[in-house]
C-alpha cells in the first residue's frame, strides 16, 4: 500500500523466496518462549503461546497505566462497563490485578457503573429486566461496589454538570512517584502493625470498606414509565441515526460523570480498544471534530474539570480483546446497541467501521497507522488563541470561525445566497444549513450563532438544551 | 408536478436545487451565485492581490476549466491577469486529448497558453517511461506520487516561464476532503500538519499557490460546467485505478451519502487538526541540487529522478533511506498543496 512509512528497501528478488524453517503449522512455535504451542497470531504473523499470550496481554494494560502516570495510588477509578468484550476484558483485568497474588499490584479502587440504555434502543421493559438481572448476576461475583443507573436519570441532571469544574492542579512526574512512595511505606507500617497486634482478617488495605457493604447501586425497580416515554421521544425526533449515536454518547458521558462526581470517584475508565477508537478518529474528522481528536481518542480526557477520562484498552486491538476473552472466559454480556441490524449507509460511524475494518483486511497496518497518527495529536486549538467559550455539550472549546471567512465553517454558515432560504430555518440560526439534528460543536443550537451576541445562556437541564438542539 | 420558481429572481423556473442548501435556483442565478462565492473567497483569503499574473494550472479537465472560466469572469474585478499552464505527463492515449482541450480553450477564450512537458523538462521522463520502470515488482507501481511531485514541479516551471506571481489549481472541496482521508490512513503527520489552508503563501522563492474552488462541492463545479456549456476533457487517467486515492473517493462517496455536508466537515477538521510539535515538518530550506523549496538536502522531484535514473525507481519513496545512498534521504514536497 502507498504508505508513507513502509520501507520498500530494494526490488524483490527473482523467483520464489526461500521457504522459512519450520514454516508448516506443525513446527510452529511460540515467537516468545519458543517451546510452547501457538494458540493465536497477532499482528503480523506474531503466534503465541497461551501463557504468552496471556502475560502480553496484562503487561501492555499495565504498561499503559504506568506510562501515563495518572492513577494515582488510593484513588476511587469507576469503570465504565457496557457488557461487551472490550469493557469486560478491562473489568476483568482490573480485577486480576487487584488480587493479592498478582506481581505489582494495581493500587486504585474501583468501583464500576452500568448504565441501561434500552429506553433508547428501542427495547421493551421485560427485555429491560433480563438484561438488568443478568448484569447484576455478574457484578456481584466481582466484589467492586457497583452501580446500575437508567439513562433516563439523565433527565434528573442538575444544571451544574454542563459547567467545567475546577481542575484540580495536576502535578508533575515527581509527585506521582512521591504519592507512590508515600503509599508503599504506609503500607509497610500498617502491615507491620497488623504482623505485631491482633491477627485481623486479610482484607486487602486498598479496599476502603470489605466488599458489600460498600455502597452499591441497585435501581429500585424501573424508571418511571413516563421518563422512559420522554426519553424515547427524544431520540425518536432526532433524525439522523449518526446524530443519535452522537447523542446517546453525550447523554452517557455525562450520566457516568455524575455518578462519578456524586460517590466521589475521580477516574473513569472506558474500554474503547485500538480498532474502536481507530474508528471514533476517523468518525469524528469526517464529522467535523478535527479540533478535539486529541480529547476524544488520546489516553485521558480532561474536559471535564475534576473527573478525568482515562483510556487503558486503546493499545489492544478488538482481535486480541476476542482472543484473550476466549481463553481465558471472561464474562461477558450481549446488549443490543442503538445502531444494532443497521444498514452499513445508515450512519458515518457504520460507514467508518465498514471501511476501516475492509481496509484492515486487505492492508493489515491500516488500523495502527491510524492510530498511531493519533498519538500524534495534541490537546491546543491550531493558531494558540486563548480558551474562548465552551460548547455546552461536549464541554471543548467553540471552533467556529467568523461567518463568511474563507473557511470551510464560513462556506457552510454564510448567508451569501441572493435570497433568504425559503423554509423558516432561519429562526435556529443559519448551522442549520449544515443538515440534520446534530450536537456537535461546529454547528449545534446552543453553541451556534443562535445565542445572541452578548448574552451568556442561563444554565438550564441538560435536557432541555438536548431537546432544543434536536429540534433545530 | 412543475419546478418551483427560482428562489432568487422569481422569474425564471428553477432548474436545480442546490447541494449545500436545498435552494432552488435557475441556472442563471446559480451561476452567478458560483462566481459570487468564489469572488468572496478570493477577497476574503485575500488570495490574488490586485496586477497579479495569474498561472491557471489547466488539465483540461472539469476543474480547471470551470477555474480559467470564473477567474476570466471575475479578472477585470479583481485587477488581475491570467495566463494558461498545461502540463504534458506524457500518458499516452490520456493526456493528448486532453491537451486538444485545453487548447480549444485557450482559442474560445483568447488566453495565452503555454505546455510544458515532461520529457523536456526531466530528461525524457515520460510518466509511461516511469510505469514501466516501477512496473513489475508485485508491489504497487506508485504512479501517482511521481506524477504529483513532478507535476508541481512543472507547473512551477511553466509558471515561472511566462512571468507569472501567483499559481492557482482547480482543487475543489471534494479534493481537499479526499486528501484529508487518504493522509489519515496513510499516517502522513506532514502533510497533515501543512494542509488545511486555502493555499500556501510560498516560502523560499517558490511562487504562492492558491485554490479559489476550495469550498466549492464538486456538484456545483459539475453543474456550473453544465450551464455555461463548457466544453472539457472527462475521462480518467489510465493509471487511475491503481491509486490509494480511490479508497479515499470512495468512502466520500458513501459518506455524503450518509450525510451531505461531510465534504465541508473534512476540510474544517483539516483546517483545526493540531498536531505535535515533533511531527511538523522542519522549515524548509533549499535543494542542493535545483535550488527549489527542499525540507531535506534533495527536493523530492530530484530525489524521485535521481532514483529513476540510476535504475532504482523506489529510491526516495517512503522514509529515509539512512546511509543508503550519500545525496541523503527523501524530501519533502516543496509548497505543498
Amino acid at each position: 500500500m502507498c504508505q508513507v512509512g513502509e520501507d520498500y528497501g530494494d526490488p524483490a528478488p527473482e523467483g520464489p523466496p526461500p521457504p522459512r524453517p519450520g514454516l508448516r503449522s506443525r513446527e510452529l512455535k511460540c515467537v516468545k518462549c519458543k517451546e510452547g504451542v501457538p494458540v493465536v497470531v497477532i499482528r503480523a504473523g506474531d503466534a503465541f503461546c497461551r501463557d504468552c499470550f496471556r502475560a502480553f496481554y496484562v503487561h501492555k494494560f499495565r504498561a499503559v497505566l504506568g506510562k501515563n502516570r495518572l492513577i494515582f495510588p488510593g484513588e476511587k477509578v469507576l469503570l465504565a462497563w457496557s457488557g461487551g468484550p472490550s469493557s469486560s476484558s478491562m473489568v476483568w483485568q482490573v480485577l486480576e490485578g487487584l488480587s493479592r497474588d498478582s506481581a505489582k499490584r494495581l493500587r486504585f479502587v474501583p468501583g464500576v457503573i452500568y448504565v441501561d440504555e434500552g429506553a433508547a434502543c428501542g427495547q421493551s421493559p421485560e427485555d429491560r429486566a433480563k438484561t438488568v438481572a443478568e448484569m447484576k448476576l455478574i457484578l456481584q461475583t466481582l466484589g467492586f461496589p457497583w452501580h446500575i443507573v437508567a439513562l433516563e436519570e439523565v433527565f434528573g441532571l442538575s444544571p451544574s454538570v454542563l459547567r467545567c469544574s475546577a481542575q484540580e492542579p495536576v502535578g508533575a512526574v515527581g509527585t506521582y512517584k512521591v504519592a507512590v512512595d508515600s503509599f508503599l511505606q504506609q503500607q509497610h507500617t500498617l502491615g507491620t502493625e497488623r504482623a505485631g497486634g491482633s491477627p485481623s482478617p486479610t482484607q486487602g488495605e486498598e479496599r476502603l470498606s470489605p466488599p458489600g457493604t460498600q455502597e452499591s447501586q441497585d435501581p429500585a425497580g424501573p424508571p418511571p414509565a413516563a421518563q422512559t416515554e420522554a426519553l424515547s421521544r427524544l431520540f425518536g425526533s432526532v433524525k439522523t441515526l449518526t446524530a443519535k449515536e452522537e447523542f446517546l454518547h453525550t447523554l452517557r458521558t455525562h450520566l457516568i460523570l455524575h455518578v462519578a462526581r456524586t460517590h466521589g470517584y475521580s477516574k473513569v475508565m472506558t474500554g474503547d480498544s485500538c480498532t474502536r477508537l481507530a474508528i471514533k478518529l476517523m468518525t469524528s474528522l469526517a464529522l467535523g471534530r478535527g479540533a478535539f481528536l486529541a480529547w476524544d481518542t488520546g489516553f485521558s480526557d480532561e474536559r471535564h474539570g475534576d473527573v478525568v477520562v482515562v483510556r487503558p484498552m486503546r493499545d489492544h486491538t478488538l482481535k486480541e480483546v476476542a482472543f484473550y476473552n476466549r481463553l481465558f472466559a471472561v464474562p461477558s454480556v450481549f446488549t443490543p446497541a442503538i445502531d444494532t441490524k443497521a444498514p452499513e449507509k445508515a450512519s458515518v460511524h457504520r460507514l467508518m467501521e465498514g471501511f476501516l475494518l475492509r481496509l484492515q483486511a486487505q492492508f493489515p497496518s491500516t488500523v495502527s497507522t491510524v492510530y498511531r497518527t493519533s498519538e500524534k495529536l495534541v490537546k491546543a486549538p491550531r493558531d494558540g488563541c486563548a480558551a474562548g467559550p465552551r460548547c455546552l455539550l461536549c464541554m471543548c472549546t467553540l471552533d467556529v470561525d467568523a461567518a463568511d471567512s474563507a473557511t470551510a465553517f464560513g462556506a457552510q454558515t454564510s448567508g451569501f445566497s441572493q435570497t433568504q432560504p425559503p423554509t423558516p430555518r432561519a429562526g435556529a440560526g443559519a448551522p442549520t444549513e449544515v443538515g440534520g439534528a446534530q450536537d456537535r460543536c461546529q454547528g449545534a443550537g446552543p453553541c451556534g450563532s443562535s445565542v445572541p451576541a452578548g448574552r451568556t445562556p442561563e444554565p438550564a437541564s441538560l435536557s432541555s438544551y438536548a431537546m432544543a438542539a434536536v429540534r433545530t | 408536478m412543475p419546478a418551483p420558481q427560482c428562489a432568487s429572481c422569481h422569474a425564471a423556473r428553477a432548474a436545480l436545487r442546490r447541494p449545500r442548501s436545498g435552494q432552488a435556483l435557475c441556472g442563471a442565478c446559480f451561476c452567478a451565485a458560483f462566481e459570487a462565492e468564489v469572488l468572496h473567497t478570493v477577497l476574503a483569503g485575500r488570495l490574488l492581490p490586485p496586477g497579479a499574473v495569474v498561472a491557471v494550472g489547466a488539465s483540461g479537465g472539469k476543474d480547471s476549466t470551470v477555474l480559467a472560466h470564473v477567474l476570466r469572469e471575475l479578472a477585470p474585478r479583481l485587477g488581475v491577469s491570467l495566463r494558461l499552464v498545461a502540463v504534458d505527463e506524457g500518458i499516452g492515449g490520456y493526456r493528448d486529448a486532453a491537451l486538444a482541450a485545453v487548447r480549444r480553450q485557450a482559442a474560445r477564450w483568447d488566453l495565452p497558453l503555454t505546455v510544458v512537458a515532461y520529457a523536456d523538462l526531466f530528461g525524457g521522463w515520460t510518466m509511461d517511461a516511469v510505469a514501466r520502470s516501477t512496473a513489475g515488482s508485485g508491489r504497487s507501481r506508485a504512479c501517482c506520487t511521481f506524477c504529483g511531485v513532478l507535476r508541481r514541479r512543472a507547473l512551477e516551471e511553466g509558471a515561472r516561464l511566462v512571468g507569472a506571481t501567483h499559481i492557482v489549481t482547480g482543487h475543489n472541496a471534494d479534493d481537499m476532503a479526499e486528501t484529508v482521508l487518504m493522509n489519515f490512513l496513510r499516517g502522513d503527520a506532514g502533510r497533515l500538519a501543512r494542509g488545511g489552508g486555502l493555499g500556501s503563501r510560498g516560502e523560499g522563492g517558490a511562487l504562492p499557490r492558491c485554490r479559489p474552488l476550495q469550498l466549492a462541492s464538486q456538484k456545483e463545479v459539475v453543474l456550473y460546467a453544465h450551464f455555461r456549456r463548457l466544453d472539457y476533457f472527462s475521462e480518467e487517467c489510465v493509471y487511475a485505478p491503481e491509486a490509494f486515492r480511490g479508497h479515499a473517493r470512495h468512502l466520500l462517496k458513501l459518506l455524503e451519502a450518509a450525510r451531505p455536508s461531510a465534504a465541508l466537515d473534512l476540510v474544517h477538521s483539516a483546517e483545526r487538526l493540531a498536531l505535535a510539535p515533533a511531527a511538523r515538518p522542519p522549515p524548509p530550506g533549499a535543494c542542493s541540487r535545483c535550488g527549489a523549496l527542499a525540507s531535506r538536502a534533495l527536493c523530492q522531484a530530484c530525489a524521485l529522478l535521481d532514483g529513476l535514473q540510476r535504475g532504482r525507481p523506489r529510491l526516495a519513496i517512503g522514509k529515509g533511506r539512512g546511509g543508503r545512498d550519500e545525496e541523503g534521504s527523501s524530501g519533502a514536497t516543496p509548497a505543498s498543496q
